[in-house]
């Protein structure tokens, strides 16, 4: 197990857009099993993106079976050069980041996706995800492209977006 | 880098612009380093409650501001901190309430959430809607120490005319 140090911001590689993978070899496998190794052994963390760990190249983790409760998932994902190519919905949910420790903040994305990706050996993936683990790709994928969470805060009062209430009281 | 000592700095005046600006730039000549803050326009007034980080008493600070605390009419307070930066927690459950504004809302949410567990972290509330037919809007987020069950039962037996909404706040970290 090699775990890779986290880089933080205001790391300026956090702000870099990520070059795409060319070549499906043991050096990517290698690096993968690190990022997996990083990404559980990150606090509660359910994905990684390979910038985080200071490797500007379009992979990331996302991993939904770790979310604190039960959510529908697609399993562990590794996802080399990963797009996101339809978007439908929106949601607010509460987003944090292992490079941006003890901080969280409300973020819009879209509630259900369709992404495209290749795995270690260069097959071509395609899925289509909801809800949870739609916002840890769409997290995820930002970072390949130099954004992070703190680009897209909305204002911890903003709650005119929340949706599927767990439960609602209403006195008709 | 030194450790500063903390303090809470509540700071209340009448809402014209340059209040931020003119406070924290004596806090920098002082050395100041500012930290957490929530700062908001209140019936009229404006409202700071800023963690301040300098050596020296509630007095020394509050020495240091009162050219401002003059020019803008502002009332000072000051509160020791023992704790520093860092020391925030993840809220867990999201309550919103409405309805038409009465007495007594604030008291019977709150309660009924106090009961059944819920840590408050942050409350916003706005009367909103026309003067003769205000409304009431309160945002609370919290740490539901008994899970959500207990609290979705305690906000069930509210009054009638309360609207509330209650859910997670799942956290995704990565």
């Amino acid at each position: 197990m090699a775990l890779r140090d986290i880089i933080l911001y205001p790391d300026n590689r956090l702000k870099t857009a990520c070059e795409a993978v060319d070549s499906f070899n043991a050096e990517l496998r290698d690096f993968v099993n690190d990022l997996l190794d990083t990404c559980a052994s990150g606090p509660g963390a359910v994905g990684i993106a390979a910038p985080q760990v200071g490797v500007l190249q379009r992979i990331c983790i996302v991993d939904a079976t770790r979310a604190r409760k039960p959510v529908p998932n697609h399993g562990k994902l590794i996802l080399v050069n990963p797009e996101i190519t339809a978007w439908d919905g929106f949601a607010v949910g509460r987003e944090g980041c292992l490079s941006v420790p003890d901080y969280t903040g409300n973020v819009v994305r879209a509630e259900k996706i369709r992404l495209s990706a290749y795995d270690l050996d260069g097959n071509a993936l395609s899925f289509e995800m909801e809800g949870y683990e739609a916002r840890i790709a769409q997290h995820e994928i930002d970072h390949l492209d130099g954004i992070l969470f703190l680009d897209r805060l909305i204002s911890r009062g903003a709650d005119l977006f929340q949706r599927k209430p767990a439960k609602s009281k209403a006195a008709e | 880098m030194k450790t500063p000592h903390w303090k809470l700095l509540t700071l209340v005046g009448p809402d014209r612009p340059g209040i931020v600006a003119a406070v924290s730039r004596v806090l920098l000549g002082a050395g100041a380093e500012l930290g957490e803050a929530s700062m908001m326009r209140l019936g009229g007034l404006f409202t700071i409650m800023l963690m301040v980080g300098i050596d020296g008493d509630g007095v020394h600070l509050k020495g240091l501001l009162e050219s401002v605390r003059n020019e803008f009419k502002l009332r000072v307070h000051v509160d020791e901190l023992n704790a520093g930066l860092h020391r925030r927690i993840d809220p867990d459950a999201r309550v919103t309430v409405y309805g038409a504004d009465r007495v007594g809302i604030v008291a019977e949410v709150t309660d009924a959430l106090a009961q059944a567990g819920l840590s408050i972290t942050d409350l916003r509330s706005d009367v909103a809607g026309s003067e003769d037919k205000p409304i009431y809007i309160m945002n609370i987020e919290g740490v539901a120490q008994q899970g959500l069950p207990p609290l979705e039962q305690a906000l069930a037996r509210l009054s009638s005319d309360i609207r509330v909404t209650i859910a997670p706040i799942e956290l995704m970290r990565g």
